[in-house]
């Protein structure tokens, strides 16, 4: 096996290091020059070597959110596509959710996504199961069946939709305790959601599009955590998106409720001023909050009461975003730009360390999602699955430039900080100097 | 001021005047044997219409005849137009035929916007209705009647409406025409009190530049005007109220609450009005109801609006308003 030679990576944002990879694993760090080879048996001779130059090293990223589109959707988005996005975004693991065609509701289909995403080997794709056949609300579909696949499924989402029913629900969180599974919400009341086009406040009152109010997030989430307590399980929470929403979940987490949660980069950045241009490229749901819910959400993360960063990585077709507001399509990709608006909000305001950043977008959403092998610790015998990324730079957002399928990014033309150079998924390159391999 | 008419929050207090003394000029030309000026001789204008509404396309139609305009009416309505793109795909495909303006009524809030904005076309855009968001010159017409009503019609030219106080009554939660109003009553300086069961009122309404009351009989003695939107009867199916009978008792005008108005004050109605509903037809058929004068009104403000767009004078807010004596035709 190959090996390579890391040298003068900051590892975790610290003191510049030596990272010596051999094969699939890490063989050796230390501080920078100063690998001791007498006596380990190693050498770094006939390595590869990578000027990392001050270069900030982080564990893989893992996005426990991410729409890879197939089966169905392949216009949008394959897994091929996708997971060469998320490798340039810096991820060796994705969780795949289950909103396909067909949906991702029995072993079948869940096992073509999971070998799909192993045979083109950018990223490992973990796939999600929904909770209900068809994500119908109704019937749970046989989420046993798919963890025993080769997928090996833990979590277990209708993500796009609200397991609305409180008893299908309930069912659900208890039911995954067998295998260690997790329910994640898709937090959405429907019925104070019926023709919700963008948050409901100030922005919509003039703007005339119907609201998504806060409450019908807060609602479920609060139901939610109530029923995990009653039966004992542990829930997670999708792209929270709400300074209320936060509250519940410092609540629950201060009654000792296993709760976790979810925020999106674009939830940290952006709000609903910015549909005062009717342009669809800022529709999403849950929808763009107020000032207010963003710094809610930045503070929640850094104290870790919302523990992880996932993108939601939505892509869609130009011609769904194309069109008048009311007609588009909701979503945004996110997994080429997730680093850098996580740098901007959370590491250049100093809210987050680069410590913290690795912890939120790799050792938790791995803990979560049990991702084996993943969001690991950068140390001797761990896989070597590992980004750089060049802190320093400062550039505006190309979308001609995505590896991903979709161009529906919110953030063209706009500066953020920050740029992934390497990947490296157990020891293989899969994004070198900016460039997939 | 741009080359399009999106919004009624997008016109200066000098913007809206000129439009509304420009109207009056428009409406001398109504009163002629001869109803047309050549203004916009050659140039070609579409109404497009994606929602139904004959009564606002056939004013537009009536302003664009009387300017000498090419008029295209496209129904969008029965069309295989339904889907999204179609929007961006029937606006080129009519710009590809030498269009100069598009007036646009569309279903969706914010469509005219994406029109104008969004590098599809290049012609103006006016917007004739978008959704729950917008309908600028049924705004404008409004202040142009109550202009007329509450200052003078030779009074009135290059004045505001400081001081006047208006009510607006209704499904304010879904009406573009109280958004409109709201916005260009308050460039004009009227004060402006919406009333409303809270139900109809939107969630984040405290950023507006008016007043808000749930109590009609209370706002009425101070009003100068009281607008009377139309309330669906649909709306009772989601709650908004509990039966047509306790809204029209509550929110509804009849003659006896018509008589707590100060003597001067005017009702006013966009159209088309649900008798027994939101008005009683002794309100709606008494002198103090300006219903049908809105009507002719409109025509003239669209004339004035469609002028001013594309007869080549700008609105500029400094310049004097037009006067359109020697631009006539008459024989
Ligand atoms: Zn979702």
């Amino acid at each position: 096996m190959s090996k390579i030679l890391i040298r003068g990576a900051k590892v975790l944002g610290g003191e510049p290091q030596d990272v010596l990879i051999d094969g699939r694993t890490i063989a050796a760090t230390a501080r920078q020059g100063e690998i001791d080879w007498s006596g380990s048996g190693l050498s770094a001779d006939g390595a590869e070597v990578v000027e990392a130059d001050g270069k900030v090293l982080l564990p893989g990223l893992v996005d426990l959110h991410t729409h890879l589109r197939e089966p169905g959707r392949e216009d949008s988005e394959t897994v091929l596509t996708g997971t060469r996005a998320a490798a340039s975004g810096g991820y060796t693991a994705v969780f795949a959710m289950a909103n396909t065609f067909p949906v991702a509701d029995t072993a079948g289909v869940v096992e073509q996504v999971y070998r799909l995403g192993q045979q083109h080997g950018y990223c490992d794709v973990q796939p999600i199961g929904a909770v209900t056949v068809g994500l119908e609300g109704r019937k749970l579909a046989e989420l046993g069946a798919m963890h025993e696949s080769a997928a090996g499924v833990t979590v277990f989402s209708d993500d796009g939709k609200c397991v609305d029913d409180a008893v299908i629900m309930r069912r659900a969180l208890e039911y995954v305790k067998a295998f260690g599974g997790v329910v994640a919400q898709h937090a959405q009341e429907p019925r104070l959601t019926e023709g919700a086009q963008m948050n409901e406040g100030v922005v919509s009152a003039e703007l005339g599009l119907g609201g998504w109010p806060a409450v019908a997030e807060e609602s479920i989430i609060a139901r939610d955590v109530l029923l995990a307590e009653h039966v004992g399980s542990r829930v997670h929470i999708c792209h929270l998106s709400t300074a209320g929403s936060v509250e519940i979940v410092r609540w629950a987490k201060s009654r000792g409720i296993d709760v976790t949660a979810e925020v999106t980069p674009h939830h940290l950045l952006l709000t609903d001023e910015l549909v005062r241009t009717y342009n669809p490229v800022y529709k999403v749901n849950p929808p763009l909050r107020t000032e207010r819910d963003v710094h809610a959400l930045r503070e929640a993360l850094a104290d870790g009461t919302i523990d992880i960063v996932a993108t939601d990585h939505a892509p869609h077709p130009h011609e769904d975003k194309d069109c008048e507001w009311a007609a588009a399509a909701m979503g945004m990709v996110g997994l080429e730009t997730a680093l850098s608006v996580v740098q901007q909000t959370m590491v250049d305001t100093g809210l987050l360390d680069w410590a913290g950043v690795a912890d939120r977008m790799s050792f938790k959403p791995a803990e979560i999602g049990r991702a084996a092998g993943h969001g690991r610790p950068v140390s001797a015998g761990e896989p070597a699955n590992l980004m750089l990324v060049d802190t320093a730079y400062r550039g505006s957002v190309d979308p001609a430039g995505f590896a991903s399928r979709s161009r529906n990014t919110p953030y063209e033309g706009r500066e953020l900080p920050g740029r992934v150079t390497h990947t490296w998924l157990r020891g293989k390159a899969t994004f070198v100097d900016g460039k997939l391999t | 001021m741009q080359r399009h008419l999106i919004s009624a929050a997008d016109l200066t207090r000098d913007d809206a005047i000129r439009i509304l003394d420009t109207a009056e000029e428009m409406a001398r030309v109504a009163d002629r044997p001869i109803k047309k000026l050549p203004t916009l001789r050659g140039r070609t204008i579409v109404n497009l219409f994606f929602e139904d509404s004959t009564r606002t396309r056939i004013s537009f139609e009536a302003a664009e005849k009387r300017l000498s305009a090419d008029v295209i009416n496209f129904s969008a309505k029965g069309s295989s137009v339904s889907k999204g793109e179609s929007l961006k795909d029937t606006a080129q495909t009519l710009e590809a035929m030498g269009v100069d303006a598009v007036v646009i009524r569309h279903g969706a809030s914010g469509a005219p916007y994406r029109l104008a904005n969004s590098g599809w076309i290049d012609a103006a855009v006016v917007n004739a209705g978008d959704g729950t968001h917008q309908h600028p010159t049924q705004a404008l017409l409004d202040a142009f009647t109550m202009r007329r009503r509450l200052v003078g019609r030779d009074t009135g030219l290059g004045q505001d409406l400081g001081g006047r106080h208006i009510t607006i009554v209704g499904d304010i939660l879904h009406s573009r025409v109280a958004r409109s109003n709201v916005d260009l009553l308050h460039t004009l300086g009227a004060e402006v009190t919406l009333v409303a069961p809270p139900t109809l009122l939107p969630v984040g309404i405290e950023s507006w530049p008016c007043e808000i009351s749930y109590d009609l009989d209370a706002t009425l003695p101070k009003s100068d005007a009281v607008m009377m939107l139309r309330v669906q009867s649909e709306r009772m199916n989601a709650a908004f109220f509990p039966t047509e009978r306790e809204y029209s008792r509550r929110y509804g005008l009849d003659g006896e609450r018509m008589a707590r108005m100060p003597e001067h004050a005017i009702v006013m109605h966009p159209g088309p009005m649900v008798r027994g509903m939101e008005i009683t037809a002794e309100v709606a058929d008494s002198g103090r109801c300006t219903a049908i004068e809105q009507v002719a009104n409109g025509v003239s403000i669209r004339m004035a609006v469609l002028y001013l767009l594309l007869g080549g004078a700008v609105f500029e807010s400094k310049n004097a308003p037009v006067t359109l004596q020697t631009r006539t035709e008459e024989k």
